[in-house]
């Protein structure tokens, strides 16, 4: 009875959001501000009724209802409460379901946010928004409906994918659905602002704080997605160029280019036309990034829950919504106008070159992640793209953008002084060429490309805060009134700073992991030991475990230096008995930012002896540390009062610090 | 008991899947078995998904292991490897695509991309700067410029 109540819910959002689509619309159109008024409302009705189904779905799985066909295919009645409830999302019709309630957050959120918009504005994105829900609650209901029944219920569940269970899967799709759905919004405003033929400032100013929390959502969930797989799959790999990561990316490369590009809007009313042709793309490519993965088109490490025949319907809402706006946009562009004049080297000219270089990255990873698709199609031969194309490609493609970062902030806008830049910036280069040269020294050979990155990286990282450097005044003004003036520093700044210096902390794990890892793949009895930069790691032996819906084999490993015990590391193998499934579980430890990564291999047959892999990794946590601080970034400047809603005036202390420094 | 735990451990890790490269596969000479390992980075499992021979447990990545192994023992060099394991399982084994004509687009995209974004942003810039040219004013703005000023130093007196 439940279950049919959840059922019954879905439906009657499916209706809901029919209404939240036109009765706004015409609102809108007409200029009935009783309609559109009905917006906020509707859209809230429609996220409680989304909220309501999948309260229910989770019920159905926290219970263990096996009389739901998605429960039983998913589910396991011993399985862990945690990985129960993770589990509603570790299959295609859940995950559907919360794709559709995040969209629907989304929509609420603008309704309980929007009071400063103008009417009309505020009832056509929520208009389009309720579009999208209407399209994507459609799909759930007519092709993949959770709420199926199942007569006779068997007594027990299939077991949900051993390599779901885990923490990853609580984490990682919620968030990278937050930032993958959070960009409708900046679509449906482009929508709406292409319908209304009206864009100014005031439009960037308000797509600018969804486009940051989006953002930031996706970089945790990009991070987080990186980091499960590294110790999830053994492999000790963070990134494979794997079609699905690929799918994640690409929205993140075109979300980095509007978040600058909306800059750019907001504060001198220049690239509209642009901006608005990139909010349409990055929903586009995260619709893009969705078809993918769930209609399993292609086959990948990812494709766990696809079925082709739900492709056709997702591709049909794909082009209909891409098609649809780039129509849109190619009927009403021209009759938006273009301010802001600037010179090429200016803050504007700086942040063209980012987004020149980042939809080209974009671009790339398009092609490179479509063009065995493509070929197959057109010539029915088989290509592969795999990482090798992505680091000939993407890497070269980065390095002048990774070297232009820090000079952005230090640029006046409208007309900037390269040279007055490159000025303020001499005493970073110079900590810049010093860690590639220590590299050089201390590293072992010529590693050239090492010593570069390394100096890429620390470049980024200091050079990031230069514009903070300077408006503390350091060293001229005092302590006292420097800290006053960095405290009193607009956030955005610090957000600026935090989220460029962030991506020199990722450079330099990925360059420090891919240059001076080492590995050991070896053979080992109970008793052995072997050296592993600097480290000793003796093998004590393998015992059984029973685990709650799974049977494991945990190796011990004692980790020593110079004597002195380091760490105790358990990699373990787990045969998950439901669905007979064997899954990797590496052990890791953790020492200062880096790593030392373990894990378990083969028996060597007729003897004592298992096949270990053995990793150090330096400095690899920063892979991950480098987002970290993004997201901080992002939140920083997310919360600059300038972009808080209804934020009142600057306080005169503010105004003060301010003019202190610009 | 502690004997059959053990017993059954090493039972249980043997039902589990095989793994990347093992030790039995590699060669002894240190400078070989890497040229080994980065040919076989960039050689894709044909039975997987989009994993390379380096990475993945399947039985017929271990025989491509194998193989490239054994080339590189009879001084083949990485070029004569590859060109052997593409005559033999075709282009589809390459993880990074030959630049041919048909893999133009592919290759040329970074290239394409920048020439023409950076050729859009020129014309885009020069057809603004001549449609407004902001460095002169017009003789009505430049006499409206003069009279405030002449305004402002009427105030001043």
């Amino acid at each position: 009875m439940i279950v049919e109540f959840g059922h019954y819910a879905l439906v009657l959002a499916f209706a809901l959001a029919v209404l939240q689509t036109i009765v706004p619309f015409v609102g809108a159109r007409a200029g009935d501000l009783r309609q559109m008024a009905m917006a906020p409302n509707l859209a809230f009705a429609v996220f409680a009724a989304l909220a309501l189904s999948f309260a229910v779905l989770t019920w159905g799985y926290v219970t263990s209802d096996f009389s739901l066909l998605n429960v039983v295919e998913n589910s396991h009645s011993q399985k862990p409460l945690l990985f129960k409830i993770t589990g509603v999302w570790g299959n295609h019709e859940g995950s559907m379901l919360l794709w559709v309630l995040i969209l629907a957050l989304f929509g609420a959120l603008v309704a309980l946010f929007g009071s400063n918009l103008p009417p009309s504005l505020r009832a056509m994105v929520i208009s389009v928004q309720g579009l999208i829900t209407v399209a994507f609650t459609g799909f759930i209901l007519f092709t993949s409906n959770p709420f199926e029944r199942l007569s006779p219920a068997p007594f027990e569940g299939n077991d949900l994918n051993p390599i779901l269970q885990d923490v990853g899967l609580a984490i990682h799709p919620p968030l990278l659905y937050l930032g993958y759905v959070g960009f409708s919004v900046c679509f449906s405003f482009a929508i709406a602002a292409l319908i209304e033929g009206r864009i100014d400032a005031a439009w960037a100013r308000w797509v600018r704080p969804w486009t940051l929390a989006a953002w930031v959502f996706l970089t945790a969930g990009i991070a987080m997605g990186s980091y499960w797989a590294y110790y999830e799959l053994g492999w000790g790999g963070w990134w494979f160029w794997d079609p699905v990561e690929n799918a994640s990316f690409m929205p993140w490369l075109a979300g980095t280019a509007l978040l600058h590009s909306a800059l750019v809007m907001e504060k001198r009313e220049a690239l509209k036309v642009w901006t608005i042709l990139l909010a349409i793309l990055t929903f586009s490519l995260s619709l893009l990034g969705t078809f993918l993965v769930r209609s399993g088109v292609l086959t990948s490490v990812h494709a766990f829950a696809s079925d082709p025949t739900r492709g056709v319907v997702i591709l049909g809402i794909l082009i209909f919504f891409i098609g649809g706006a780039l129509f849109l946009f190619a009927l009403r562009s021209s009759t938006l106008s273009n301010g802001g004049m600037f010179h090429p080297i200016s803050r504007e000219g700086g942040l063209v070159l980012n987004n020149l270089i980042l939809t080209t990255a974009t671009a790339t990873v398009f092609v490179g992640t479509l063009y065995p698709l493509a070929v197959e199609a057109l010539t029915g031969e088989k290509i592969s793209v795999g990482a090798p194309y992505f680091d000939a490609t993407f890497v070269p493609l980065m390095i002048p953008l990774l070297i232009a970062v820090p000079f952005g902030p230090l640029l006046a806008w409208k007309r900037g002084d390269i040279f007055a830049a490159l000025q303020r910036l001499y005493v970073f280069a110079g900590i810049a060429l010093i860690a590639g040269l220590a590299t050089l020294w201390l590293a072992d050979g010529l590693p050239l490309l090492a010593a570069f990155g390394v100096a890429v990286g620390f470049w980024l990282l200091f050079g990031s805060f230069a514009d903070v450097w300077q408006k503390s005044g350091l060293p001229k003004a005092g302590f006292s009134k420097a800290m006053a003036r960095l405290g009193g520093l607009p956030r955005s700044v610090w957000g600026t700073a935090l989220a460029h210096a962030g991506l020199g902390v990722t450079v330099l794990g990925i360059v420090s992991v891919s240059a001076f890892q080492e590995e050991h793949v070896l053979r080992m009895a109970p008793g052995d030991t072997t050296e592993l930069s600097g480290y000793s790691v003796a093998f004590d032996g393998a015992s059984a475990r029973q685990g709650p819906n799974y049977t494991e084999d945990v190796a011990t490993f004692t980790v020593t230096r110079a004597g002195a015990h380091v760490a105790t590391i358990s990699p373990a193998k787990r045969l998950y008995t439901a669905r007979g499934m064997p899954t990797t579980e590496a052990g890791i430890h953790t020492t200062g930012f880096s790593q030392i990564y373990v894990a378990l291999g083969d028996p060597v047959e007729g003897t004592n002896q298992i096949v270990v892999r053995l990793w150090w990794k330096p400095q690899v946590t920063l892979i991950w540390l480098g987002p970290v601080l993004m997201m901080f970034g992002g939140l920083f400047s997310l919360s600059d009062r300038r972009l808080r809603i209804g934020a009142p005036k600057p306080s005169a202390k503010r105004r003060e610090a301010l003019a202190a420094a610009e | 008991m502690k004997r059959i735990l053990a017993a059954f451990a090493l039972l249980l890790l043997a039902a589990t899947g095989a793994f990347a490269v093992n030790p039995d596969e590699m060669l002894d000479d240190p400078a070989l078995e890497q040229r080994a390992r980065d040919i076989s980075a960039k050689l894709r499992c044909l039975v997987c998904q989009n994993q390379s021979i380096d990475d993945s447990d399947a039985e017929l990545a271990r025989d491509l292991r194998v193989i490239v192994r054994e080339r590189i023992v009879d001084g083949d060099t990485n070029e004569e490897v590859m060109n052997f394991v593409v005559s033999r399982y075709g282009e589809f084994v390459l993880l990074q695509p030959r630049m041919s004509v048909r893999n133009m687009l592919l290759w040329g995209t970074p290239l394409i991309g920048l020439a023409l974004g950076g050729i859009a942003i020129i014309f885009l810039y020069r057809m603004r700067s001549r449609a407004a040219p902001v460095d002169k004013l017009t003789p009505e703005e430049q006499e409206r410029i003069t009279e405030m000023l002449a305004d402002g130093d009427d105030d001043s007196r």
